[in-house]
Order: C-alpha cells, then structure tokens, then sequence
C-alpha cells in the first residue's frame, strides 16, 4: 500500500533542510537503496524545494510551497508546488556547456535531471514532480 | 551544520560539516571573505564530514574560487566522497577545482 505525506512550507529556504529530513524519515524501506537515496534523492529534493522559493515565489515570505510525497513499493515521488507564475524549464541553459561552467548559477535543473528517473514541470512551470526508482541498487 | 574554520600554519582550512546547502551557503561565503580580507590567500575547504552539497552550495565554491584567483590566492577541495565527487563530476567542476584526496594532502604545497 502506498504511503502518502503532504507538508505545507513557509516560502524560507532555512526550512528546506529539515523539510528534507522529515520526508526522508517517512520514506520507510527507502534506506535499503541508501546510496541513491542519500544522495539522488535528497539533493533533487533540496533542489526543487529551493528553486520553488527562490524564484517560483520569488522569495515572498507571504507564499508557501506544497510538497506532496507518495512511496510506493517500486519509487518515491515528490510533487512541489510554488505559488508563482510559473516558468519554462527549457530556457534554462546547459550549465555544462564550456562557456556556463565557470558561472555561479544555473545547475539546479540540472542536478535534478541527472540525479532523479523522471522530472515532469506542469503546463505552468510552477510545480514539479521527481521520481526515483527502487530498481537494482538495494544495499541492505 | 556549521562551518568550523582553523590555520594549519599559512593555511586557512574550513570544515564543513552536514549539508552546503542553498539555507547556509552564504555562512561560508561571507566566513571565506572575511579571511580574505585580513590577507590569508591559501584556502582548503574538507568535507569529510560533509552529507550532501546543493546546486547552492556547488555555486558558492565556484564564486569563492573567483574571488580567491582575483587576489592571487589557491582554493582547494579535499575528502570528497563518491557522492560529492559524483556531483563535481556531473556539473563538470572537477574541471575547475584542484580536489585532492584528503586534508593533509591539500596541505601539501600551499
């Protein structure tokens, strides 16, 4: 059966830690896949959380950002929604290209393509849902 | 989390430890600037004690290592695991910054 958990967060990036953690403490069975769950899954997390406060709500602390988790046997998926006009994710250019990497911004997009199985943004541009897959990787 | 910075002779070494993350990276920004502008020009940022690094926090260091080469200074990075390094190897950073193994060897030579 699927397990479900939705948080509400004021629009600080200081919360964006915790809220971290405290999706991480109810994703039970997610620690037999400890590597990519550490790592993968935590960072796109922190990655959408920030991208949703910093420019989806333009850093209003009178907005607030919506994340809804669901994990099931096979993948954890995570939907955060900001309260913004949204934005289109294919402007966003390649941070790894010669004449971007030396630059100090651009790679969170990136970070939660390569690091997540499947990055889905809504008409809108203002809420994303990442999936990550339990497939091959179990450690416990 | 908390960013712990010490001298190891001309050396000025930050630990990092928990996450360097989009909430707390400016905390080691304005730490490294600081010392910059009291005049110390070598720098070696650990992270064995580090969880994970974000888009943020990957930022930061690309800004600091700027700032460091403009005053003539070297920024080095050392104890990366294989997450961390993974994340310098996907954004291509391993390109920009000298990453050593550990503490004692980014100590060598500065």
């Amino acid at each position: 059966m699927d397990q479900e958990l939705i948080l509400e967060l004021p629009n600080d990036i200081r919360s964006i830690e915790h809220a971290v953690e405290y999706v991480t403490q109810h994703c039970s069975g997610c620690y037999e896949y400890a590597r990519r769950f550490n790592l993968n899954f935590r960072v796109g997390l922190t990655e959408a959380l920030s991208n949703a406060m910093l420019y989806g709500n333009n850093s209003d602390p009178e907005k607030r950002v919506r994340v809804e988790v669901t994990v099931a046997v096979e993948e954890v998926s995570v939907r955060v929604t900001d309260q913004g006009v949204g934005f289109d994710p294919a402007m966003v250019p390649d941070p790894t290209l010669p004449d971007n990497i030396s630059k100090s911004g651009g790679r969170g997009i990136f970070l939660m393509k390569a690091l997540m199985d499947e990055v889905q943004f809504n008409e809108r541009g203002n809420s994303v849902t990442l999936v990550l897959r339990f497939e091959g990787e179990a450690t416990a | 989390m908390a960013f712990q910075v010490s001298k190891s002779g001309d050396v000025t070494v930050i630990d990092v430890e928990g996450q360097l993350i989009v909430g707390n990276r400016q905390e080691l920004k304005q730490k490294v600037l600081d010392e910059l502008e009291r005049g110390e020009r070598s720098f070696v940022v650990n992270f064995s004690e580090t969880g994970y690094i974000d888009s943020s926090g990957l930022g930061v260091l690309v800004s600091l290592s700027k700032k460091i080469r403009e005053q003539e200074g070297e920024l080095r990075l050392a104890s990366l695991n294989e997450d961390l390094r993974t994340l310098f190897e996907l954004t291509k950073l391993d390109t920009l910054f000298t990453i050593v193994d550990s503490r004692e060897e980014a100590l060598e030579g500065l």
